[in-house]
């Protein structure tokens, strides 16, 4: 035995043998990974060792969950796999609420944790957070890696796991020592996942069958999420529209997947979605549902949501199916190839009393606002931007107030072009993720529709983008306050405003000191040139636009309510 | 309604932590959950018995087939399926009533697996209905301890064949 053994390690050459530090960057390497956002720490560093001569393009944030949110984004804008690479213990848990926001918005991203040393794990060492327990439910797939021969193997699996299907982030938990071990260099590392099946072709007789219910609806509506996005079917889905003259409105994530000029685009639905959006769902005979999740911010009271209709749902994720809402027509599979069969079987039809309703309906209650007020007003700077840029920068948002002012008044006509949190929901969202824009897209003009408190969360990233030199633009609508907190206390609270207003740094000179351009806008007659300066910057500029303080977004499905019974109503019809 | 759900799972650290917090997570509860090896060592067995209405075992079996390492789930309502029970229960047996706890073991075909002065450990399988029902008719004589595993099922042979 002893011999035996011998004899093989003297056969083993050791320039064919490879540790994992070098197998992890030539598996990246080997995925088309050009570019990681990554913070070092203790247990990493043998990987940025090796990571330190290859052809990679780092950016380093200046907290985690900045490079949790840029990678997220970068695959948003890119429709490539997000990467992020951290140390164990806190590096790890600061990608939680990264994880969860990509998880939740079903976004590839494969993110490479270090943990301690194999056989200190467990023993509460210095810096050792049980990673897999606490991600496991804010990713697709995750595990750790305990020997130097399974990594190549897991990598790949991430990549193949991370993109496909209903995407979603992967996490790889990789101990010190399984860096440094080495092994040989040709293990072939071949994925094995028994376990993951992925229905990409649609059932043939279910398209049949849906292709049927469009052809007979008199009244349909096309209801399109953030899946078609991922699919990359907003071709696919402009023209079924077209042929089968449907109107559409999308969810949040869903927007840009259909241009919004077109007449046939009804905008957003749901909580904060437009008044016509929500009239048609309600009122439809068939709703046909494309890479959408029935979102309570988009159901509204689930029980009488689309009660008249017939639902043909489309998605890749047969859990998603029935799981909210009752479906009568499941097609499971990738959107765009299901799209083009669905495509084929569609027939045209007028339904000129249909569409005659909802344009009463878009022509009596419009996305509007107090056009003639002198105060700065955030829907109007909002409406400039979106001319200034002719509709076609990429939009990235904070959550709350700014985020729905950001989706009723800036015009998305391309897909990947808003990129918002809109599962989770996570304040701070923004301006990460205009960095991680800009990375995918160095040519694009990247803005980021922030408010005040939502870029408190993570302003320190403005850093980030001052070192890499990316000409961000972040637009601050500076109410002051939480807004939509407040917008809740305002209307179910009694107005007191409890814990919603903090004292705010001036951010002009905030960025300045950063590096950055700061700008402060308190008249109206200001935003114009502001923001002409801004599109013009090649540093990265904020603009501190100070808004009046206590807007709302209307129209409001209060929580509980039908999607028909919404507040504001008059308001928008009487600013129309 | 109550359900028999079989998972196959990869063998693997960590699938019984993901599927225990899948169903946590998502508020559906677990009567019973029994986790083995299988003839290919590669792969698992989970046995979960989970009662709901119709459209929430529909999203458990969807939820637990969506997780990467579960290669395959059945759910068995409505099949010819045997399902089984296993228990250990000690009992207070004086030697006076032996007897008549003998014959009681053998009309449930039990079998005593230790026996000391003033109690019998009885090993018994069977459907959780027998199970339960054996327990019964102990407690008069004082139960000391029980220990039960979940159901394990399998599907008769002759609907397997047939398809």
């Amino acid at each position: 035995m002893a011999s035996k053994t011998r004899t093989r390690a003297s056969l083993t050459d050791e320039s064919s043998l490879k540790t994992g530090a070098q197998i992890v960057v030539d598996t990246l390497i080997e995925q088309g990974v050009d570019t990681m956002f990554c913070y070092p720490g203790g247990v990493v560093l043998p990987l940025f060792d090796k990571l330190y001569d290859a052809p990679i393009r780092f950016i380093n944030p200046r907290h985690e969950q900045g490079g949790c949110h840029m990678a997220d984004a970068y695959a948003r804008a890119s429709g490539k796999v997000g990467v992020v690479l951290v140390t164990s213990g806190p590096g790890a848990c600061n990608l939680v609420t990264g994880l969860a926001t990509a998880m939740m918005d079903s976004v590839p991203i494969v993110a490479l944790t270090g943990q301690v040393r194999t056989e200190l794990i467990g023993n509460d060492a210095f810096q050792e957070a049980d990673t897999t327990g606490i991600t496991r439910p804010v990713t697709k797939y995750n595990c750790i890696v305990k020997r130097v021969e399974d990594l190549a193997r897991t990598i790949r699996e991430a990549f193949y796991i991370a993109s496909t299907g209903r995407p979603g982030p992967v996490l790889i938990d990789i101990p010190v020592d399984v860096e440094v071990n080495k092994c040989s260099a040709d293990i072939p590392g071949e994925m094995n996942l028994p376990g993951y099946k992925i229905r990409s072709k649609g059932n043939a007789r279910q398209i049949s069958v849906a292709a049927a219910a469009i052809n007979r609806s008199e009244k349909p509506v096309l209801y399109v999420g953030g899946g078609v996005i991922s699919a990359n079917a907003s071709e696919e889905i402009r023209l079924l529209a077209k042929k089968a003259h449907l109107p559409v409105t999308t969810t949040l994530l869903g927007l840009g997947s259909f241009d919004q000029r077109k007449p046939e685009s009804l905008d957003m639905l749901g909580m904060h979605g437009s008044a016509y959006a929500n009239y048609a769902v309600q009122e439809c005979d068939l709703l046909i549902a494309i890479g959408a999740r029935f979102d309570d911010r988009v159901t509204g009271k689930v029980k009488t949501f689309a009660s008249g209709a017939k639902i043909i749902h489309i998605d890749i994720d047969p859990a998603s199916i029935s799981k909210n809402v009752h479906v009568d027509i499941p097609v499971v599979g990738d959107a765009k190839a299901i799209l083009v069969e669905l495509t084929k079987e569609a027939e045209f039809r007028e339904r000129k009393s249909w569409f005659e309703k909802i344009a009463e309906w878009k022509k009596k209650y419009p996305f509007s606002y107090d056009r003639k007020a002198t105060a700065v007003k955030p829907q109007y700077v909002i409406e400039e931007l979106c001319r200034q840029t002719k509709s076609e920068a990429i939009v990235t948002t904070g959550v709350g107030q700014n985020q729905m002012w950001a989706a009723q008044f800036y015009r998305f006509i391309k897909p990947r072009q808003l990129i918002s949190s809109g599962g989770l929901g996570t304040m701070g969202f923004g301006l990460p993720a205009a960095i991680g824009a800009q990375v995918a897209k160095p040519d694009a003009t990247v803005i980021d529709i922030d408010g005040d408190h939502s870029f408190n969360m993570t302003m320190t990233e403005l850093a980030t983008a001052v070192q890499y030199n990316l000409p961000i633009k972040v637009c601050i609508l500076d109410n002051g306050y939480m807004g939509m907190v407040r917008q809740w206390q305002e209307l179910f609270y009694n107005k007191r405003y409890s814990n919603s207003s903090l004292i705010n740094p001036d951010y002009a000179t905030v960025a300045q000191a950063i590096g950055a351009v700061g700008i402060t806008v308190d008249k109206k007659a200001d935003v114009s040139k502001a923001i002409e300066q801004m599109l013009a910057e090649k540093k990265p500029c904020v603009v501190d636009f100070r808004i009046t303080r206590e807007e709302n977004v209307w129209p409001m499905v209060a929580a509980g309510k039908s999607l028909n019974e919404m507040d504001g109503l008059d308001i928008l019809e009487s600013m129309a | 309604m109550k359900h028999i759900i079989s998972a196959l799972v990869e063998n693997k650290p960590g699938v019984l932590a993901h599927v225990a917090g899948m169903f946590a997570a998502r508020g559906f509860n677990i009567d019973s959950l029994v986790v083995g090896r299988t003839e290919d060592p590669d792969l698992s067995r989970m046995t979960l018995v989970v009662v709901g209405d119709d459209r929430v075992v529909e999203q458990v079996r969807k939820q637990l087939a969506k997780i990467i390492p579960v290669v395959k789930v059945q759910d068995f309502v409505g099949e010819p399926v045997v399902a089984r029970d296993l228990m250990l229960i000690t009992v207070s047996a004086s030697p006076d009533k032996r007897p008549e706890i003998f014959s009681m073991i053998e009309m449930f075909r039990g079998k005593v697996v230790d026996i000391s002065q003033r109690s019998l450990m009885i090993e018994i399988s069977g459907p959780e209905s027998k199970i339960e029902a054996f327990i019964e008719v102990c407690r008069p004589y004082g139960i000391k301890n029980v220990a039960r595993t979940g159901t394990i099922a399998m599907p008769r042979q002759a609907k397997a064949e047939a398809d």
